[in-house]
């Protein structure tokens, strides 16, 4: 009975064709959206969390006024000098304090100019220890950059990429960075994150000279933590310590002392607030979708008030009728759901594909979850059933000859 | 002989804004099992109405009506439209078939209703196709047939529960006179096989050919019963005992 009603339902849907398409078309744009966004989502997550991976857990990094994510020294802010230096290095807990600058370059091969990140390298051994496994980097081709070296470069594994500058730039060959000529001594492998992709690292001397930087002046700072359960502490302390020095009251401060988990958690909160707005976007959608099945199933008992009156008429009860037009309309829920999922599936990976073409470093993958599939679609079909109910109980009242008589 | 329809002092008003329309005003009719009936009268005399008070379509404002000895006024919309399915069969004069089926779903229909098994009703579909002399037209719908094949198809879907009678309401209204005779054949042949046939219409001819009880409606009352050519000479009316 169950079968046979499904199968006069799904002739029903198909008979209307367009209309039918246009009916699941509300239901699918909100299950593609939740789908997509979901599966993107943890991709997304994953991969922001990535960019931050270079920053140890142990680690504060203190900087000169709110410099947000963009490249520090790009703005004009007062610099940190030795002395901001040698207080946090006083600070209990601090381990040891790195200096770092990182600034954008002009670099010219084969004729070629392009602007590229610079990272400085300290010329204290355990420093440059520290700095290698923060970053995470690992060598490709060539070796490291150690303490003696001099007019010495290290470039990340973008510039192996033949397209950066006409042809690959090579072991052993000469690059020119802002007017200078550098040898090329070394290639990071692929990193998860893009800045150290197309990062070139350098000497501290060489880089102060060609920029000409002061020698005790830093745009960034970082402390490491002798123990990492008390990252806040040391940070309250560093803070505490700078106010002081700086004569500043609380909430007056011109620098900055971040947690790693401070950035990963403003990125999440971006994160969250973005999967909300496109939540309610998909609710509302959803709702739309509901309503245009119900607006449908009521036209449909409208226009077949008399084929209603005539099945009631060979002997269809009213929980007939009333069962035929649910399935109905719970199939065209359903239908818009497995549609929905579909669409949202390779609208994902579409945007997965593109993101990852784009940023080949990127750690980017589209997370499939078969529970969120599942679901959505149960989801819909109980749209689709609560959207048809008034409708189909509308229609099961009809009396006979009432209908019969359309 | 047994009565298998009996309308005792049936009343049927309609409300139509501020005054009530007697559309039944009044009728006692005994139909004997195996009777050929016409229901005669013009428009707004009550016939359709009454059709429908007997096919449990409707109910009536006062009286009752037995069918197959059970007063079928006080039941439940449920019941009666099980009684519909397996009792009567419906003959209308728009066809009524259901467009999204073809010619041998919409006779599977009334079968699905009363909980026959595909099986079974695959199998009675294509004996009453056999019937209408319709088998080539099995995956027709009903858009690709002409008037009287989609007619026939509706007697043979009225026929799918081997219903007691036939209530049809101007069978051969919408038909050519041709394709109306062969209609009307059919259901003088079912009756031959024991079907009680209760047939409305306004066409005297056609009642007087075919018919063997002519009830004469008028105002919502029954104003004559006479009896049709065939039957008139002989008082004693001869009923089939042959059912099915």
């Amino acid at each position: 009975m169950i079968k046979d009603n499904v199968l006069l339902a799904l002739k029903n849907i198909r008979n209307r064709g367009l209309r039918s398409w246009l009916t699941m078309l509300g239901i699918f744009i909100g299950i593609a959206a939740v789908v997509s966004l979901i599966s993107l989502g943890s991709g997304l997550q994953s991969a922001i969390t990535g960019q931050f991976s270079s920053i140890d857990p142990d680690k504060l990094t203190i900087t000169n006024a709110e410099t947000g994510f963009g490249p520090p020294g790009s703005t004009a802010i007062k610099k940190l000098n030795s002395h901001d230096f040698d207080l946090i290095e006083s600070v209990n807990g601090v381990d040891l304090v790195i200096q770092r600058i990182i600034r954008v370059v002009e670099v010219n091969y084969n004729d070629i100019s392009k602007f590229k990140y610079i990272a400085n390298l300290p010329e204290d051994e355990e420093q440059i220890k520290v700095i290698y496994d923060t970053l995470n980097v690992k060598i490709i081709e060539g070796r490291l950059l150690t303490k003696n070296d001099r007019r010495k470069v290290v470039l990340g594994n973008d510039f192996l990429d033949k397209d950066e500058f006409g042809k690959e730039v090579r072991l052993g060959k000469t690059i020119n960075i802002q007017g200078t000529d550098f040898e090329v001594i070394g290639f990071l492998d692929k990193a998860g994150t893009f800045t150290i992709n197309s990062v070139i690292l350098m000497p501290d001397e060489d880089m102060r000279k060609i920029l000409d930087i002061k020698k005790d002046e830093y745009d960034i700072l970082i402390a490491q933590v002798k123990d990492q359960d008390k990252l806040q502490e040391v940070k309250e302390q560093i803070e505490k310590t700078f106010r002081d020095d700086r004569n500043l009251k609380i909430g007056e401060e011109d620098f900055s002392v971040q947690t790693p988990e401070q950035g990963i958690q403003t990125i999440n909160t971006i994160l969250v607030i973005i999967n909300l707005v496109i939540g309610g976007i998909a609710a509302i959608s959803l709702l739309v979708g509901a309503i245009g099945i119900a607006n449908t199933m009521y036209t449909s008992v409208l226009e077949r008030t008399k084929e209603i009156g005539v099945i009631k008429a060979i002997g269809a009860k009213n929980s007939d009728v009333l069962s035929l037009f649910l399935i109905e309309s719970a199939l065209l829920g359903l239908a818009g759901g497995i549609i929905g999922s579909i669409i949202g599936l390779s609208l994902a990976f579409s945007v997965a594909y593109i993101v990852q073409s784009t940023f080949p470093g990127l750690n980017f993958a589209v997370k499939i979850s078969y529970p969120l599939i599942f679901l959505s679609i149960i989801f819909s079909l109980i749209i689709g059933t609560i959207a048809g109910a008034f409708p189909a109980r509308q229609a099961s009242k009809l009396k006979p000859v009432d209908a019969l008589r359309k | 002989m047994k009565s298998l329809i009996d309308l005792k002092s049936v009343f049927k008003y309609y409300k139509m804004g501020e005054s009530i329309v007697k559309a039944v005003d009044g009728i006692d009719i005994k139909i004997n099992q195996g009777d050929f009936v016409a229901i005669m009268g013009p428009s707004g005399s009550g016939k359709s109405t009454t059709m429908n008070l007997v096919g449990s379509l409707d109910l009536a404002t006062k009286g009752d009506i037995y069918l197959d000895g059970k007063n079928i006024e006080h039941l439940e919309e449920s019941d009666l439209a099980q009684i519909r399915g397996k009792k009567i069969g419906f003959i209308f004069q728009q066809f009524n078939l259901i467009p999204n089926l073809t010619a041998k779903e919409n006779i599977m229909l009334p079968m699905l209703f009363q909980g026959v098994d595909e099986f079974d009703r695959e199998i009675r579909a294509e004996e009453l196709l056999k019937l209408v002399k319709l088998e080539d037209r099995k995956d027709h719908y009903p858009n690709q047939l002409s008037g009287g094949q989609q007619q026939r198809v509706a007697i043979a879907r009225a026929l799918a529960n081997n219903p007691d009678v036939i209530l049809a309401d101007e069978p051969t209204g919408n038909l050519d006179t041709a394709t109306g005779e062969m209609v009307m054949s059919f259901l003088e042949e079912l009756n031959k096989k024991g079907k009680t046939i209760i047939m409305v219409t306004h066409d005297p001819n056609l009642a007087k050919e075919h018919a063997r009880t002519i009830y004469w409606m008028k105002d919502g009352k029954v104003s004559k019963t006479t009896f049709g050519k065939k039957y008139s000479k002989n008082k004693k009316i001869p009923i089939s005992k042959r059912r099915r």
